[in-house]
């Protein structure tokens, strides 16, 4: 068994909500900049290099790369021999969120209640999945999700009969309905399986994937491949304003499911899909 | 076509604006995104408001800026740092304005700045109170903050990053998405794009 102070957590989740929010991963940046130097859409290549220029001036002046820093969303994963001493480690994470969006310039984008609209002014409280795993190491990851494509996600309850076909196209459905909304660009990142609640979560988590990767599993994989070509044959482009760069990734994660249903969740990402892990 | 403008700006500006320009805007624009829309639209319904004696919504006291003429952009920025203007300051989704927008139209602004789709309703306004409907790139929060020289909270300051700030811009970078004859650049500029690679 290994004991881990929550206290030392604060300060690393501080660190993590600063750098997430002002530098993208490399793996990220260069889809971004190779997709850049493909567009061939006029209007679009200038969209696109608005976007590099953007990522170059967010970490010249150490400034969010977007206004929305979103709200902060954690999947931390507690290997089983590990044992938390001290305060709970909600209430750590929480301080580091709210320590890391007052000291990194961070907007504070989160509302007590969702019709009281009252802002807590420190973007508290965070979103956060537990999971317990094996090993003796806490790992934490921070995905801040902004809401222009947040708003845009779908949940689509399919019938098996639908098999791939409703599939792919109730993704490419969310996509075209999301267009100039969600800041494309985008990430998409879809649930397949579980319940309704665990496909949101699995199409979110597949949002934290490494930039052109794929799923392990060879029918997964294709469809990914599939889904990613026809939504950009779609000519929604850069900005919705034409070009062939509408989607950088399609990342599914798949779990089991009911004899009776297939349940999908499409979670959109623009393209400043930032996350950073840490593994303590 | 690329033009440099100035804000504000009046109905003749309007109607040089076509969909498909992109535009380097100057001047002086205000912020406001949903929460200030919601304050401004419930006063204006609640002054029962009449323009019989002349006299502005703003000279009123009824809402705190003059919408005669003016550009809103649909922002909210992260806080500035120590010696900087404003924060990171790209558009937020226009949609969710489209409910206060007809109102807000019928009062005298002429421009909004935003991204994403209008509703039809705010289509309809926009054509027939003669205004544009601006997109900026969203996503360039960095880059666009480096083009407002100047900025102040004016009002609705218990709001935080909705507050209403005026603004100082230069230089701007904007594109026409929808003119006051209804041209909408989302619907045309995915048509042709399809059409030129068939």
């Amino acid at each position: 068994m290994r004991i881990i102070k929550t206290e030392s957590i604060i300060d690393v989740v501080k660190d993590m909500c600063i750098k997430a929010n002002i530098h993208l991963s490399q793996d990220m940046e260069d889809t971004i900049r190779k997709a850049a130097a493909e567009e061939d859409s006029k209007l679009g290549r200038q969209i696109m290099n608005q976007l590099c220029d953007n990522l170059d001036i967010a970490a010249r002046d150490e400034i969010a790369i977007c206004q929305d820093t979103g709200m902060a969303v954690f999947f931390v994963n507690i290997g089983q021999d590990v044992h938390l001493e001290g305060m709970n480690i909600t209430d750590a994470i929480n301080e580091g969120v709210r320590r890391g969006y007052k000291e990194g310039y961070l907007r504070k984008s989160v509302v007590s209640d969702p019709l009281l609209r009252v802002n807590t002014n420190d973007n508290t409280p965070a979103i956060i999945h537990y999971d317990i795993v094996p090993g003796d190491k806490l790992e934490i990851t921070i995905a801040p999700k902004g809401f222009g494509s947040e708003n845009m996600s779908r949940v689509f309850m399919l019938k098996p009969a639908d098999g791939e076909e409703g599939v792919k196209e109730a993704i490419v459905k969310a996509v075209m309905e999301a267009g100039p909304n969600a800041c494309p660009p985008v990430f998409v990142g879809v649930g397949l399986g579980g319940d309704f609640e665990l496909s949101a979560e699995l199409a979110k988590k597949a949002l934290t994937r490494k930039a052109g990767e794929h799923s392990k599993l060879p029918h997964i994989a294709r469809i990914e491949e599939e889904v990613l070509d026809t939504i950009n044959k779609s000519g929604i482009g850069p900005g919705g304003l034409g070009g062939k760069t509408t989607a950088l990734a399609v990342n599914i994660e798949t779990y089991a499911t009911h004899i009776a249903g297939m349940p999908l969740a499409v979670n959109m990402c623009c393209h400043v899909n930032r996350h950073v892990t840490v593994v303590i | 076509m690329e033009k440099h403008i100035n804000a504000p700006f009046d109905k003749k500006q309007v109607k040089d604006l076509k969909a498909g320009d992109y535009v380097y805007i100057s001047g002086t624009i205000y912020s406001a995104r949903d929460a200030a829309h919601k304050r401004m639209y419930d006063a204006i319904l609640a002054s029962e408001y009449s323009d019989a004696d002349g006299k502005t919504l703003y000279e009123k006291g009824v809402i705190p800026f003059d919408l005669t003429n003016n550009v809103i952009y649909y922002l909210g920025p992260t806080p500035a740092k120590e010696g900087q203007v404003i924060g990171s300051a790209g558009p937020t989704t226009s949609t969710r304005m489209d409910k206060y927008t007809p109102l807000i139209l019928s009062k005298g602004l002429n421009g909004m700045i935003g991204k994403g789709k209008r509703g039809q309703a705010v289509i309809d306004s926009i054509i027939k109170d003669q205004a544009v409907y601006f997109a900026a790139v969203g996503g360039a929060g960095a880059l666009l903050s480096g083009c407002i020289k100047e900025s102040e909270v004016i009002a609705y300051d218990d709001l935080g990053a909705e507050a209403i700030r005026k603004m100082r811009v230069e230089n701007f970078p904007a594109i026409v998405v929808i003119d006051c004859q209804g041209n909408n650049l989302y619907e045309t500029a995915v048509e042709d794009y399809r059409n030129s690679r068939t």
